[in-house]
């Protein structure tokens, strides 16, 4: 658990008086984490004290949240964490500007990360970050009429028609909006890759990005120069779904994101909610939780130990993994009627009792862990082309995986310490006993090995808990018609490649009226351009596929 | 020891005996090109078949079992689809050069064939270089690589295309050094000469150090040749979704395939010819009795045994390692294989002059 209550407070009290004594205009909310509302024009100051100063060192930049506070405005949530002092701090940044230029001063200097999301936010709420150098759309085509997060969008089809047998619009421009000395701002346009470069599109139909996604990779014989990231061929706006639905109906989306840690998405969903809305969960619906989702984990590292040897040319991998990860999908399916889209967790505890033979069927799963664990590294970690194609391969450093927050088994292998069921234990994290897999290569080996040595110590988790499963109701009473107070929320859990964060902003309605996904995947797509240069065009594959991410779960 | 070539010369000398010499030798031209398409075939669809059933072992699968006994008709239904299939045709393309690509390639290893010593006096053409012809012929198939890549006007296929380009050349040297190693202790570069030399052992047994050294080496650079994983670069589906052959379909696609299969083929017969006696069956001097009766199983069953033995080695360790990167695969060659060869070959020619080789 967090130091204690007490402690928190004071951190707290530090923090707020050291910001308002250097910003007297920020004003300040207290909640579970401080909240500090600034103005756009001291914004950036604001973030380089948060950032530099050795005391405050918010160094980890969680997410950006768009905000549409209608009348009030539109602005930013930052959600920030000192990975030196694992304290959290949430700074609203209200826009300058009207509704239809509003602008906000970009932080990509302090955070690179920042680069990608301040483009999320331009995309969904039209808000421009001056001095950003890539102001695309990130998600939806260029030519999209409107900004869909916006409260006061409008949806209709004609305005936006899908036409799927069109060709893609695409743009070797990008744009960028410059304050001149005056404080007048500029519209300026760049090209992307340089007049003659030789770009090839890997993606969004291709056997090793993992899903629908596409590099524009500019290259040089076989050396990569520069790799454009394309996103959103699945975009299904799920956050702004969510604003019309009702929170146990958004659960469901949980499965959809990052579909290998749908019981681990479904969980901090879940855990948001009734923080929000003060519900407390029997400890056996807790037990139940951590279960499935250290079970998810281990069959989730399966496959990416599989797809990642497949990747690598290695075929037969595949086959030894999925055996393990086939016994995973039987325990779950037994017990939630799925394999894959388990809509499992529910607010108050979980849908419905362990199937009756769980506790053996597990048994049976921690029986044949380990003997195939050692099979995968015999046959593969220590095989000598394995080793020259990973080794150094696709280096990041620990600065750069906090600065791209990677966080998550690749965060781990860069020597960041990022494992949230460590730093801000959840659920009941704090009572079991696993070590956090930590390694100091930042190489595609050391993420692979980062994610081989975490199903050992997910087994761990579940050995503690499956003798020990308490008696009790697996689902605790909830009113029928759920309402949150007003106020905001962030609560964030470990998925099985990273931090993923849930904002929820409720006006007291029974929908939320912003429900922010932060996943985990989208820095990991960001990041490759930045450790794939001057790599070979087989480095792309092995580093995407060493970063591991999901699709879905970027494109939302 | 059955004979083939008393065969083979009382069908041509009944030939001769009504018509003349010029009309005979075409008429058994032709038919042994009848015989070698219908081998051709026959051999590709066992290997797809073969193939399929050893990696489907190795990940503990069953392989094709429903077409036919043990699957077996799998393969040939398979090429029926394929042979059924469109020819897609493209814009953009260059026609002549797309077309001709997939010929070159199976004229390549069409004409490998035609010196391989399929058993005691079962050959095609034995003449005074054949093993030499054997190289010439084999590197044509990079040329068709080449063009298929480069005509395709795809920048995937251009970037297989040069990627074979520059390994296949480089892997050829390998090859190449080490068939001269070879021929060195053979003293001959005739088939029929090399398969004679070894009727008392095989040079992978007589050969000592050298020989076997070379053995590895020319199972590494024959996959390398033959485009196979860990070394299969040029169609890396993972990088380049299918190299040089994306942009073909129907029987077009089916030459590449079958091209593939057929050099596999080709390497391990090499293989048996240089190392493991051809068609000739295993003798251990001494032992009069156990030679007579390894003399009794036919020589294409040698020949053949031995090439699919060797096969078996290439796909088991396809279905085992990684893939390597272009760049490890080059240094692999120039920077190993190439100087091991080239000591190798002094080693080989050390052992021959001081007459260590066992005979």
């Amino acid at each position: 658990m967090t130091p204690s209550i007490g402690n928190n407070i004071t951190i707290m009290a530090d923090i707020q008086g050291k910001i308002s004594k250097l910003f007297p205009q920020a004003v300040f909310e207290e909640g579970q984490t401080l909240t500090v509302t600034i103005p756009d024009a001291q914004w950036h100051e604001l973030a380089k004290t948060l950032k530099e100063d050795p005391e405050l060192s918010f160094d980890f930049l969680v997410t950006i949240v768009g905000m549409d506070w209608q009348e009030k405005g539109m602005g930013c949530v930052y959600e920030l964490t000192s990975t030196r002092h694992n304290t959290h701090i949430a700074v609203k940044v209200l826009a300058t500007g009207d509704r239809n230029k509003p602008f906000v001063h970009s932080v990509f200097d302090l955070w690179a990360i920042a680069t990608v999301f301040e483009r999320e936010v331009y995309d969904f709420f039209g808000i421009i970050f001056i001095n950003n150098p890539d102001m695309r759309r990130l998600f939806l085509s260029i030519d999209w009429k409107g900004y869909p997060l916006r409260k006061d969008y409008d949806a209709d089809p004609k305005l936006n028609p899908v036409a799927p047998f069109e060709n893609e619009r695409q743009s070797d421009f990008t744009d960028t909006y410059v304050e001149l000395p005056d404080g007048k701002i500029e519209k300026r346009q760049e090209r992307v890759f340089a007049e003659d470069d030789f770009v090839v599109n890997i993606g969004p139909q291709h056997p090793a990005t993992h899903g629908v996604l596409r590099f524009r990779t500019a290259v040089d014989g076989e050396t990569i120069k520069k790799i454009d990231i394309y996103l959103g061929y699945i975009h299904r706006g799920v956050e702004k779904i969510c604003e019309s639905l009702t929170y146990p109906q958004t659960l469901h989306f949980m499965d959809r994101l990052d579909y290998f840690s749908g019981q681990i998405y479904h969980h901090g969903l879940c855990m948001a909610i009734e923080e929000a809305a003060g519900i407390t969960i029997s400890r056996r619906a807790q037990v139940i939780r951590v279960l499935m989702d250290e079970l998810s984990r281990i069959a989730s590292h399966c496959l990416f130990i599989g797809t990642y040897c497949m990747d690598l040319g290695a075929t037969t991998m595949l086959f030894y993994t999925l055996r393990v990860r086939e016994q995973i999908l039987n325990i779950f399916e037994r017990t939630c009627g799925a394999r894959m889209t388990f809509n499992y967790g529910c607010i108050g505890g979980v849908m419905q009792d362990l199937d009756e033979n769980f506790v053996k069927d597990v048994h049976d799963l921690l029986d044949v862990l380990p003997k195939n664990i050692a099979e995968y590294n015999k046959i593969f970690t220590g095989n000598v082309i394995a080793k020259n194609r990973m080794e150094n391969v696709g280096v990041l450093s620990r600065e750069d995986a906090i600065s791209w927050a990677v966080s998550g088994p690749s965060g781990r292998a860069s020597g960041w310490a990022c494992d949230v069921r460590k730093t801000d234990p959840y659920s009941i994290y704090g009572e079991l006993e696993f070590d956090e897999v930590v390694r100091h290569e930042g190489d595609s080996m050391a993420r692979f090995k980062v994610r081989m040595d975490e199903m050992e110590q997910s087994a761990r988790i579940i050995a503690q808990l499956i003798d020990n499963i308490p008696e009790g109701e697996y689902c605790v009473k909830v009113p029928k018609v759920l309402k949150l107070p007003v106020g905001s929320w962030f609560k964030v859990v470990e998925g099985c490649r990273g931090a993923f964060g849930v904002y929820i902003e409720s006006d007291g309605t029974t929908s939320p009226y912003r429900l922010k996904l932060a996943p985990p995947c989208l820095p990991l797509a960001a990041v490759v351009d930045h450790i794939t240069e001057g790599s070979k065009i087989a480095d792309l594959i092995t580093i995407g596929g060493s970063l591991d991410y999901i699709v879905p779960d970027i494109d939302r | 020891m059955q004979d083939f070539s008393i065969g083979t010369a009382w069908l041509h000398s009944m030939f001769l005996n009504v018509m003349p010499e010029w009309l005979a030798v075409t008429i058994e031209c032709l038919l042994i090109g009848v015989g070698l398409m219908l081998l051709y075939a026959v051999l590709a669809l066992f290997y797809i078949w073969f193939e399929r059933k050893v990696c489907a072992a190795f990940q503990c699968r069953l392989g094709p079992n429903r077409v036919g006994p043990w699957g077996l008709l799998q393969s040939i239904a398979d090429m029926f689809k394929i042979l059924i299939k469109e020819l897609i045709s493209l814009n953009h393309v260059d026609k002549f050069l797309f077309a001709l690509a997939p010929y070159l390639v199976i004229i390549a290893s069409m004409l490998a064939f035609a010196v391989l010593p399929w058993g005691n006096g079962l050959q095609i053409i034995d003449f005074n270089v054949g093993i030499f012809f054997l190289l010439a012929v084999s590197s044509i198939g990079v040329l068709g690589i080449l063009l298929a890549g480069w005509s395709s006007n795809n920048k995937f296929t251009l970037i297989g295309a040069l990627r074979s380009g520059a390994q296949m050349v480089s892997y050829e040297l390998s090859m190449g050094l080490s068939v001269i190693t070879m021929v060195a202790l053979a003293g001959t570069m005739s088939v029929g000469g090399i398969v004679k030399a070894q009727e008392n052992l095989w040079f992978i047994f007589s050969g000592h150090i050298p020989a076997i050294i070379a053995f590895v080496i020319f199972l590494i650079a024959g996959t390398a040749e033959t485009n196979r994983g860990p070394f299969d670069l040029p169609e890396a589906e993972s990088e380049l979704t299918a190299g040089y052959h994306t942009e073909y379909s129907g029987i077009h696609f089916g030459f590449f395939y079958l091209a593939e299969y057929l050099n596999l083929f080709i390497v391990s017969g090499v293989a048996a010819l240089l190392f493991f006696g051809g068609w000739m069956p295993l003798h251990i001097p001494g032992l009069d009795a156990f030679n007579h009766v390894m003399d009794y199983i036919p020589s294409v069953v040698w020949f053949v045994g031995k090439a699919v033995a060797i096969s078996f080695i290439i796909i088991w360790f396809k279905w085992t390692f990684p893939r390597l990167r272009i760049d490890q695969l080059l240094s692999l060659e120039w920077k190993y294989l190439l100087p091991i060869n080239l000591v190798n070959l002094v080693l080989m020619v050390l052992v021959i002059t001081f007459r260590l080789y066992i005979h």
